[in-house]
């Protein structure tokens, strides 16, 4: 037991030093991905076919095949035509292209979440849709969106050691590394699952005092 | 001139016709109150008015200006008619203040600071000027109605319509809403009001439509109507109101 605690404690500061690379891979990724989702969601609400059916394709397209696949068409695939990456930025292209779907559906749901009831006396008091969507319906979309957004970014986090298959040496890969010199798979990878956790734990806390802070005040107690 | 005419209205959802021909007046400064059962279209005539939804046939003209046809800018339209939900419909995330400037502000153009008077005057009509900075999901059903009413008040509308404005509340709180709407009555504003308030009708109303099925079947003084009306199915409606309401 002491040895244990011993050697992860040993391990631990190289297994941190990978942790840099995981938040970055996934701050990276959900950035471009909110970027993304931000063009694709007023796309697919608003475009005329064929755009919004591009839209459409993209993120049906993204959410119904593997990310690992994806990341291998990316990385192994897309040099063949003539795209050639690096490990790390085919990792973040592929999480972000991926996560660029999800995020979309995310703002999507949340727009929709918006009763009728709103769009109705906005429109009655004259405001064109610009001004109904700027200042009635995207302040409480965001609203909606954020728990979905930290849900997503959490797991990000947790996709992006997919990423050390193509050989990004982020948290997992070093894992990997530490068992392939000391045999100590079990100890390793639990301690590497410790420190996903503590990572996803602190987003996921910090996200819920945040939106206990920009909740619609009076919310809480139900109604409209 | 008549704050509103409305000339062989017809429309519907989905190929399902609601309205089948409606023709209607409404003075200015005069109250009328439209009843009927539920389904009767009452809701979507007002709706239709100021194009919430889309008629199919017919003539709309509000003070004047012709609302239906092509080339028609029907947001200045709406910025000119007030419009009264049964749900309220305030902005949750705004407070009661920033729910009746918001409107002054982007449509109407108005400075902050004259936003802020008017609606602060608005606010003061209807009781709710020390509720201001609150929000309208801290408010009981009532105080919200009143901060709707509001709302519609502080464009200076030439045309007040009201959908059930009482329908969502509680008995108990229905009173203050219609006091406010007494009030504003006196005032001489040009209103059309559904509601199934019998009383209110009788003292407020200059006169009462009874729709059903999408066509008007009696109209006339809210005594006659009310009291002595001449058709079978306005007399069968009314007692199975006046049932409900326990009076």
């Amino acid at each position: 037991m002491e040895d244990t605690l011993s050697f992860v404690l040993g391990i631990l500061p190289y297994l941190l030093e990978g942790v840099y690379i995981t938040l970055e891979i996934s701050i990276i990724s959900f950035v471009m991905g909110f970027v993304l989702a931000s063009l694709l969601t007023p796309t697919r609400l608003f475009a005329r076919p064929p755009l919004s059916w591009i839209a459409r394709v993209y993120i049906e397209g993204f959410r119904g095949t593997p990310l690992l696949v994806q990341l291998f068409v990316i990385y192994f695939g897309l040099p063949a035509i003539g795209f050639k990456f690096d490990a790390l930025t085919a990792g973040i292209i592929a999480l972000g292209l991926n996560s660029a779907a999800y995020q979309a559906e995310i703002l999507r749901s949340s727009i929709k979440a918006i009763p009728e009831g709103q769009f109705l006396a906005a429109e009655s008091l004259g405001m064109s849709t610009a001004q109904i969507y700027r200042y009635v319906v995207l302040p409480q979309a965001v609203r909606t969106a954020v728990p979905a957004l930290v849900n997503e970014f959490v797991t990000l986090i947790k996709e992006s050691s997919l990423v050390s298959v193509i050989g990004v040496v982020e948290l997992t890969r070093r894992g990997e590394y530490v068992v392939a010199y000391t045999f100590r798979a079990l100890e390793v990878y639990l301690a590497v699952a410790l420190i996903y956790f503590v990572l996803c734990a602190i987003f996921s806390q910090t996200a819920r005092v945040a939106e206990r802070k920009f909740r619609i005040p009076g919310y809480e107690r139900g109604g409209a | 001139m008549d704050a509103l005419i409305v000339k062989e209205l017809r429309a519907g959802y989905d190929g399902h016709e609601v309205l089948k021909g409606i023709s209607l007046r409404v003075a200015r400064g005069e109250k009328v109150v439209i009843m009927g059962p539920s389904g009767s279209g009452k809701s979507t005539l007002l709706k239709c008015i100021v194009r919430l939804v889309e008629p199919w046939s017919g003539e709309i003209i509000i003070d004047g200006i012709k609302v239906t046809g092509k080339g028609i800018d029907i947001r200045k339209v709406r910025a000119r008619t007030g419009f009264v939900f049964q749900s309220f419909n305030l902005f949750p995330h705004m407070t009661v203040l920033r729910n009746v400037t918001l409107p002054l502000e982007v449509v109407k153009k108005m400075p902050r600071e004259l936003a802020v008077k008017k609606a602060m005057e608005v606010l003061r009509a209807v009781g709710m000027e020390e509720y201001a900075d609150r929000y309208p999901l801290q408010l009981s059903g009532g105080q919200q109605q009143r901060v709707a009413i509001a709302r519609a008040l502080a464009m200076d509308p030439v045309l007040l319509l009201l959908d059930e404005p009482t329908s969502a509340l509680d008995p108990e709180l229905r009173e203050e809403v219609l006091e406010v709407l007494r009030a504003i009555a006196k005032r001489g504003m040009s209103m059309l009001i559904v509601t199934h308030e019998v009383d209110f009708a009788e003292d407020a109303a200059d006169r009462v439509v009874f729709m059903e099925g999408g066509v008007i079947v009696e109209e006339g003084e809210p005594e006659t109507v009310l009291r002595n009306p001449r058709k079978e199915r306005t007399r069968r409606f009314l007692r199975s109101v006046l049932k409900r309401y326990g009076l």
